[in-house]
């Protein structure tokens, strides 16, 4: 050894690893100070505004248009324009074009776009860009396929346009609502007019910047922005053909109520309070994983989320060490800081709610756990939570929080396991882990549920048709089955 | 001398068995007193639908096609009673008919309805069609036999259980039916006819909470009343064609369920 | 953990008063949860930390038929002073080395921070009569190789005699005496992620100190997976026993990016506890350029060429 050699002695290890802040550059968004309402493709001065915000800093983004009946009358009317003047002569494979022209814009301008969903809807950059966008894109790749094979969709049937659809999304998943509305509908041949949530309409508005892009003919899609008020509009008019709704239950039934005795079509995509059933032989770590991503997707903000654990009682204290550990290893904070898993909770109102339901899960009698994290001053913020020692009659296992909260309860049998599971007037999803083969398929079958992942959570594909049972709604998104509701097949 | 012949005392069909109205009302239609179903009568009717739906819906596909089958045998065995109740014979061969056809698909629902999902990513993803629940079916007027077998087939074929409110002009033909029903190997309670005053019974039955789907084909003016009742539990509501012979009115009282799984070693 | 299922034998002559649940693991929910760890962005400060790590956490290896003297003395300089131009860049953990040249490895780190680690047990098939394995392993410990890297018998293993596998591990374990015990599952070899837990374990339970992927001599070895399902077991064993084992991903990891993927994924699975060479370790022959390359560029701020980096 030499000298030199000699001196390099070792240095004590640094114990604490920090991740430096990795933000996504914001920059690559440019907003307007204010947004109208995109009708027959021009952009309609909007009479009323409000501002939008970021959930994450409260920051004041834009001001968009709170749409009156008078400018939901006029997007009506440009896109029944559209459909009887063009659109439904527009070939079908020259429909698919558009259709595939949107999809490949919505891949390239894909960064732009994650970003601008998590500044407004407080999502994680992670999802948004690894998710959100890249599903987004392939509905409209996927339907694009349909437009001109939707003969082979229906044998024996005439497939044709319904007309003009209403369509109300929820702030969730902003863009990926859109695509999930808007691409099978025109796929069939209809023209739409959309209104993104209240909260989230940044990335709709953006969209409409996409359909300028792809040249489609103007009044195919239309946008206005507002509240409850605006989708109330485009429920009534006598201009739309067919509605669709993905939102809550109770606007849900109010909807359906509303259309009864019109004949107009009607799809529903609602709440939901799944289980995620974990039996003893089930890969425990990636059942962890599962339940992790079952609820925390998204803050919880996910109509399909596990937020009731069920687990055998037999693993139910390593499940829950194990769960409680992992939570310690969420990162919450920053939405475009690309290294965090739990973003901001949509808006003030929901968090209200969470709030609400999570003091009632205490009173009750439930056992709450929540990892030491430091959450911003600024901004609508929940940590990760889980309550243990949960009655299947408290509301926190019977309502819906739609928030990044856990109610794990117990089971001991497969029997008693789905007799809990459907033991909710919901019906949109499930989860079972479990390494035997046959009980899966045993439970599949008897969980009343649109979707049932098995040893999987919160799996999302354009061909893979999504929709509820019982008051989670009716009708599929996705694959073949979410054609129908955008056709007339009589 | 003449021999007085026996009369039929007509009765409601819940649960497989032939009660009297609870009420203990009876009206009278095509000249004979039927009993009059109360609000009463559609909820047992309804829990009894609930109780063996387990049971129907859990049959195999074959199993259910065979049942079906049956049924059409049995009423082609009384053609001529039935031919006394509805507009004739025709009637009556196309309704057997027309079960027959249904019988037919029980299964091959899960196969033209249902799908294998490409999804792009590891993991195995299907679609089968399963039946939606209890379904409430308010019958057509007319024609009395073949409308209601129309509308209950798809129903029944699917996999639900049915609770049903016959014509209230001509409800014989409904009541002649569950005889026939009753001796087939339906299971008790997978049908359940109710007879009676439609404007009272069907707001029961278009409210009721453990009901998950509403065919008001037969529903008249009624419809958007009863359609607003059953938004209170998302019910499906079904304007069906009284008429209609396909498997899109067997789909609209299916659900779909869509599973996955990954594929890995 | 409750629920120990039946263990298969060999599995049931635990060091250790209770064993984890076996359990399976699922292969795809495993990679996604890997992939995702990957994709973790390390910027700045935190990356200087994670490359600084990396190489304190180096088993900077040479097992080549050519293998001479010269070589390994030439190794064992890079391993005690890896960046002549930064004397901050610490020594690496050690360097591994055949048999053979234990001798002359311990001689050239001899005062120095480098461990000498020996790969024994008939490296890399195993297939040899558990004698001579024992005399190897006997021999490079004489010869003073702090760390004994053993192979297990996968012919053993993959025929369900676990109890020849678990013998063999704890034999060699006691004939290593102070020396650590590396057991290396040869994980190309195992087939599934159910299996590499089942040795993991089976290692672990026989008295393993660091359970370690691969020889390094077959493709597919170390991935960021399979090194996550070994850390899942080694995690289940010590909330089951509170005894912290050591890991040591090896092949096939040539980038400094890698190298942190790794460590990220160690850090998220294990915590900071196993942040430490004691704990963790980076079996590689070409990777540490790669680190020096990227911790330089990080201070300097310029993009470099392999050519101010000496080759060994």
């Amino acid at each position: 050894m030499t000298e030199l050699e000699r001196k390099q002695d070792r240095a004590p290890v640094p114990s604490e690893w920090t991740y430096a802040s990795a933000p996504e550059a914001r920059d690559l968004v440019t907003l307007q100070d204010r947004y109208g309402h995109y009708v027959g493709g021009e952009w309609l001065e909007a009479r009323e505004t409000y501002t939008t915000i970021s959930p994450a800093t409260e920051e004041p983004l834009a001001e968009v248009g709170q749409a009156t009946p008078e400018e939901v009358q006029a997007a009506v009317d440009a896109a029944r324009e559209a459909y009887a003047n063009g659109w439904s002569d527009v070939s079908p494979s020259e429909r698919a074009k558009y259709l595939f022209r949107i999809a490949r814009i919505l891949q390239e301008r894909s960064r732009e776009f994650a970003v601008l969903e998590s500044l407004n809807g407080g999502k994680p950059i992670k999802e948004s860009r690894d998710v959100d966008l890249p599903l987004s894109a392939a509905h409209f790749f996927y339907y694009a396929g349909w437009a001109d094979k939707l003969e082979y969709a229906f044998p024996n049937r005439k497939p044709r346009p319904i007309g003009v659809a209403g369509q109300i999304i929820p702030w969730n998943f902003p863009l990926l609502m859109l695509a999930w509305k808007i691409a099978p509908a025109l796929a069939a041949g209809n023209t739409v007019v959309l209104k993104p949530a209240e909260t989230t309409p940044l990335s709709a508005l953006l969209f409409c910047d996409v359909l300028r892009q792809a040249e489609l003919p103007p009044g195919v899609v239309n946008i206005v922005t507002g509240d409850g008020r605006t989708g109330a509009e485009i429920v009534k008019s006598d201009g739309v053909d067919k509605v669709a709704f993905t939102g809550s239950t109770d606007v849900g039934k109010a909807i359906q109520r509303e259309l009864a005795g019109t004949g107009k079509k009607l799809t529903l995509e609602l709440g939901g309070k799944a289980a995620n059933i974990i039996f003893d032989d089930a890969a425990l770590d990636q059942a962890v994983e599962g339940i992790i991503n079952g609820i925390y997707f998204n803050q919880g903000h996910v109509c399909c989320a596990g937020s009731r654990l069920l687990v055998q009682e037999s693993i139910y204290e390593p499940v829950v060490e194990k769960l409680k550990r992992r939570l310690t290893t969420l990162r919450v904070g920053d939405p475009l800081d690309k290294n965090t898993g739990v973003g901001a909770i949509n808006s003030k109102q929901q968090l209200d709610k969470i709030q609400e339901l999570v003091a009632s899960g205490a009173e009750e009698g439930a056992e709450i756990y929540q990892p030491p994290c430091r959450l911003p001053e600024q901004g609508y913020w929940f940590a990760p939570t889980v309550f243990t020692n949960v009655a299947q009659s408290y509301r926190i296992a019977q309502e819906e929080i739609f928030g990044p909260v856990l109610s794990i309860l117990t089971f001991r049998t497969p029997d008693e396991a789905v007799e809990k599971a459907n033991n909710t007037p919901y019906g949109l999803s499930a989860g079972v882990w479990t390494e035997k083969g046959s009980r899966i398929l045993w439970m599949a079958e008897r969980l009343r549920a649109g979707v049932v992942w098995a040893n999987t959570y919160n799996r999302f594909d354009p061909s893979s048709p999504f929709g509820g049972y019982k008051e989670s709604g009716f009708g599929r998104e996705g694959g073949r089955h979410g054609l129908e509701p955008y056709l007339d097949l009589t | 001398m003449t021999r007085l012949p026996v009369k039929k005392t007509y009765k409601l069909f819940i649960g497989g068995a032939f009660p009297r109205s609870e009420s203990g009302r009876t009206y009278e239609a095509e000249g004979q007193n039927v009993a009059r179903a109360s609000r009463k009568d559609v909820r047992d009717a309804v829990r009894a639908a609930r109780g063996t739906l387990p049971k129907w819906a859990g049959m195999t596909a074959y199993n259910r096609g065979q049942i079906l089958y049956r049924v059409a045998e049995m009423i082609e065995a009384r053609t001529a009673e039935f031919a006394g109740l509805c507009t004739g014979r025709p009637e009556v061969e196309r309704a057997v008919d027309r079960i027959v056809w249904y019988a037919g698909w029980a299964d091959k629902l899960a196969q033209v309805l249902g799908s294998s999902n490409p999804v792009a990513g590891p993991y195995f993803n299907f679609t089968v069609p399963e039946p939606t629940g209890v379904v409430g079916v308010i019958a057509p007027d007319e024609p009395p036999l073949l409308g209601l077998v129309s509308r209950v087939l798809p129903a029944l074929t699917g996999g639900n259980a049915v609770v049903a409110l016959a014509s209230e002009t001509h409800p014989l033909a409904a009541i002649e039916l569950a005889e026939a029903l009753a001796t087939s190997d339906v299971p008790g309670g997978v049908v359940n006819l109710l007879t009676g005053r439609r404007a009272e019974l069907a707001p029961w039955l278009a409210s009721h909470m453990d009901v998950n789907a509403l065919d008001v084909t037969g529903a008249d003016g009624d419809s958007p009343e009863l359609e607003r009742a059953a938004a209170d539990n998302v019910k499906r509501v079904v304007h069906g064609d009284p008429d209609a012979q396909s498997p899109w009115e067997i789909a609209s009282f299916l659900e779909l369920k869509t599973v996955w799984h990954p594929v890995g070693q | 953990m409750a629920q120990a299922p039946v263990l298969p034998r060999g599995f049931e002559l635990p060091l250790e008063p209770r064993l984890p649940r076996i359990g399976s693991v699922d292969a795809v929910a495993l990679e996604e949860r890997a992939a995702s760890l990957a994709k973790r962005s390390i910027k700045r400060e935190a990356k200087v930390f994670a490359l600084d790590l990396a190489v304190r956490m180096m088993d900077l290896t040479t097992l080549e038929g050519q293998d001479t003297p010269g070589k390994v003395a030439a190794l064992a300089s890079k391993a005690i002073r890896p960046d002549p131009g930064d004397p901050s860049v610490p020594s690496v953990a050690a360097i591994c080395v055949y048999p053979n040249l234990v001798p002359t490895a311990v001689q050239r780190v001899e005062g120095s921070s480098v461990k000498v680690a020996s790969v024994a047990t008939a490296f890399p098939s195993g297939q040899s009569p558990l004698e001579a394995k024992l005399d190897e392993v006997r021999w490079v410990v004489e010869h003073g190789a702090d760390e004994v890297d053993m192979v297990i018998d996968r012919g053993a293993f993959l025929s369900g005699r676990y109890a020849k596998v678990y013998d063999e591990i704890v034999q060699v374990k006691e004939t290593s005496g102070d020396a650590h015990l590396k057991v290396i599952l040869e994980v190309a070899e195992l087939g599934t992620y159910d299996n590499v837990r089942r040795a993991s374990l089976l290692a672990m339970a026989a008295g393993a100190d660091f359970i370690k992927t691969s020889t390094g001599k077959l493709p597919g070895a170390a991935t960021l997976p399979v090194t996550l399902c070994m850390l899942e077991a080694i995690r289940d064993v010590h909330e089951e026993t509170g005894r912290m084992v050591g890991m040591k991903p090896a092949g096939g990891i040539r980038q400094a990016k890698q190298a942190v993927q790794y460590l990220v994924q160690l850090h998220e699975t294990l915590g900071p506890g196993w942040l430490t060479p004691d704990l963790y370790r980076l079996g590689a022959s070409s990777l540490l350029n790669d680190v020096l390359m990227q911790l330089r560029k990080e201070k300097t701020g310029t993009y470099q060429s392999p050519d101010y980096f000496t080759v060994d």
